[in-house]
């Protein structure tokens, strides 16, 4: 960056007042996961909620000791409930950017030298912070009350659920700049609950013109990778492109949205 | 002895650049002229005050000023640099109006966030002890007054050291107080030769706190110079008197005496702009039989309203005042 800095005597100190580069600001990182550890609300909706649901419907005795092929039935369940925190997680990580523009937060930096990339980076990486806490509250809880299977077979669903959940850090991220209500959680959490039927997560889909158009949804596919090392059933295709396609969707909607919000009027 | 000043006050080689150069600024919003044509060049030290009724193009001025919106027409410099390059070097800094502060921060935390997106930024407690925050750095951000947070974005703007602080109506929505505090931090630091420039839409703070007042309205600069010099746009006073049944003769013998500035009939009552209220009220009293004589002094207030040019009740008074914009 110095190369392109102006020489002339008069901005001798342009080379030292050259903006930070890189993505990556520890402290702006650190000062995000406190405030998150503050939000009493997204730590009860993300923290508390799924290992509760999960306790609800998963450890019926049966459940224990019913097979769906590579583990028990409350391993299928803690796993769809891993996916489902760490999809509300990461939405609302990324639909934070909302709320931070409302208030003007996102303006003010514009005042300063951080790069928008590095505002974004830093949103998403807090987002997927709180997704693996998510994962690993609902992982343990449900290790401790039955759920059983090959600890390879585990340990892969639940890093599938963490890692699919990037998905929906771009989905929240998204909706956060598309939508300008300060409330865009309160669109979101029902949002996140009807995915969550239309994924299986909280109860099968079975037959009808629900499951058919739940197919589509971002989800679903999700849902079918999450616990394909469970079922051992494999993967279809179908599922890779749902995936994959509601992935560059978000991604790209959120890069779209982003880039008018940080271009000059 | 904790003296913390090590960076050098920027001693420009050759011909320095100015602090603020705008020139034929444009801005449009649909049929809205926001901005129509302002050209301003503010040199390093000066103190200004951006002065206008609200809607006359401040804050979309200021926008263009900081790289947070282009220009249509008309080009923006800050110290030699485009303005998205002045805020990466940390060279200029501004306090906005209101918002841009995250609630469920603290005081601290949020001066410390900021530090950190600056490559080279003056120590926390230094600008917490200048901003005067120094005692409520672990307070919430939503717990403080306005004027507090305030305080706090003018702490935030002194984090780079800048060469220019902009300030965006610093104190609306402020108590008194507030008000005076947040001027008081605000020029403990200009003597240390920082370029200010402050929109307002407070009379009394561009006259008490800057060099230099520009006079905005409509988006055009309608008056531009030194407080002394704007006040006597205002200088004078008025004397009025009932005089019925006037000839043109008794008028023209009003005009023709010294301080006269202008002259005007309404209804019954003669009314004259002049800097020798006395000889105008000697002369009314004595040569004529006019009666019933005011003298009334006229305010900042007046000339900001004539030439500002906003309120009906002002338009009466323009005529003599009005310069051209």
């Amino acid at each position: 960056m110095s190369a392109t800095a102006p020489t002339t005597s008069t901005i001798a100190t342009s080379t030292d007042r050259a903006p930070r580069t890189g993505l990556v600001n520890v402290r702006f990182l650190g000062v995000e996961l406190r405030r998150l550890v503050r939000n009493r609300r997204t730590v009860v909706f993300t923290l508390v909620m799924p290992p509760v649901f999960f306790l609800l419907f998963g450890t019926a005795e049966d459940y224990t000791t019913q097979s769906v092929g590579h583990a028990n039935v409350t391993a299928y369940i803690m796993v769809s409930m891993a996916l489902y925190g760490a999809m509300i997680a990461t939405t609302s990580g990324g639909a934070s950017v909302s709320v931070e523009r409302a208030q003007g937060w996102t303006r003010q930096l514009r005042l300063t030298p951080l790069r928008p990339s590095t505002y974004v980076f830093t949103k998403v990486a807090v987002a997927m912070v709180m997704g693996l806490a998510a994962v690993i509250v609902v992982g343990g809880v449900g290790l401790a009350s039955g759920a059983t299977g090959g600890a390879r077979v585990l340990a892969e669903s639940l890093v599938l659920a963490w890692v699919g959940s990037v998905v929906f850090a771009a989905f929240g991220l998204f909706m956060g700049y598309l939508l300008p209500s300060e409330n865009v959680m309160q669109i979101l959490g029902p949002s996140l609950a009807l995915l969550a039927f239309a994924g299986g997560l909280f109860v099968p889909l079975g037959e009808g013109v629900f499951a058919t158009l739940a197919k589509f949804t971002p989800t679903y596919g999700l849902a079918e990778l999450v616990r394909a090392p469970l079922t051992g059933d494999g993967v279809s295709i179908w599922a890779v492109v749902n995936v994959v396609a509601w992935a560059a969707v978000f991604g790209f909607g959120a890069a779209w949205r982003f880039r008018r919000d940080t271009a000059r009027v | 002895m904790t003296f913390t000043d090590t960076l050098p006050t920027p001693a420009p080689a050759g011909p320095s650049p100015l602090a603020i150069d705008l020139r034929g600024l444009h801005k449009s919003f649909g049929t809205v002229r926001a901005v129509d044509g302002i050209d301003l060049a503010v040199s390093p030290g000066e103190v200004v005050a951006f002065l206008g009724p609200n809607g006359a193009g401040k804050t979309t001025t200021i926008d263009m000023l900081l790289g947070l919106a282009n220009p249509d027409q008309g080009s923006v410099s800050v110290l030699g640099l485009e303005p998205g390059r002045a805020i990466a070097e940390g060279r200029v800094s501004a306090v906005m109006q209101s918002g841009g502060l995250l609630k469920d921060l603290t005081v601290g935390e949020t001066v410390e966030l900021t530090a950190s997106f600056f490559r080279s930024a003056r120590s926390v407690p230094e600008v917490l002890t200048r901003a005067g925050i120094a005692d409520i750095a672990d307070r919430r951000v939503g717990k403080c007054s306005g004027g507090q947070q305030q305080r706090l974005r003018f702490a935030l703007a002194l984090l780079p050291d800048p060469d220019v602080i902009v300030l965006d109506e610093p104190t609306t929505g402020m108590d008194v107080e507030g008000r005076r505090d947040f001027w008081t931090a605000l020029r403990a630091d200009a003597s240390r030769g920082r370029t200010i420039l402050f929109a307002t839409h407070y009379l009394e703070e561009a006259d008490a706190y800057a060099d230099r007042i520009v006079l905005v309205s409509r988006g055009k600069i309608v008056a531009d110079g030194s407080a002394a010099q704007i006040k006597n746009l205002a200088s004078g006073r008025i004397v009025s008197a009932s005089l019925p049944d006037i000839t043109p003769a008794q008028t023209a013998a009003v005009e023709s005496l010294p301080g006269v500035q202008g002259v005007e009939l309404r209804g019954d009552r003669i009314l004259v702009r002049t800097s020798d209220s006395d000889g105008v009220a000697r002369h009314l009293l004595t040569s004529t039989t006019a009666s019933d004589v005011e003298i009334t002094a006229r305010g900042l207030e007046d000339a900001f309203l004539a030439l500002t040019g906003d309120h009906a009740e002002a338009d009466e008074a323009t005529e003599t005042t009005r310069s051209n914009a």
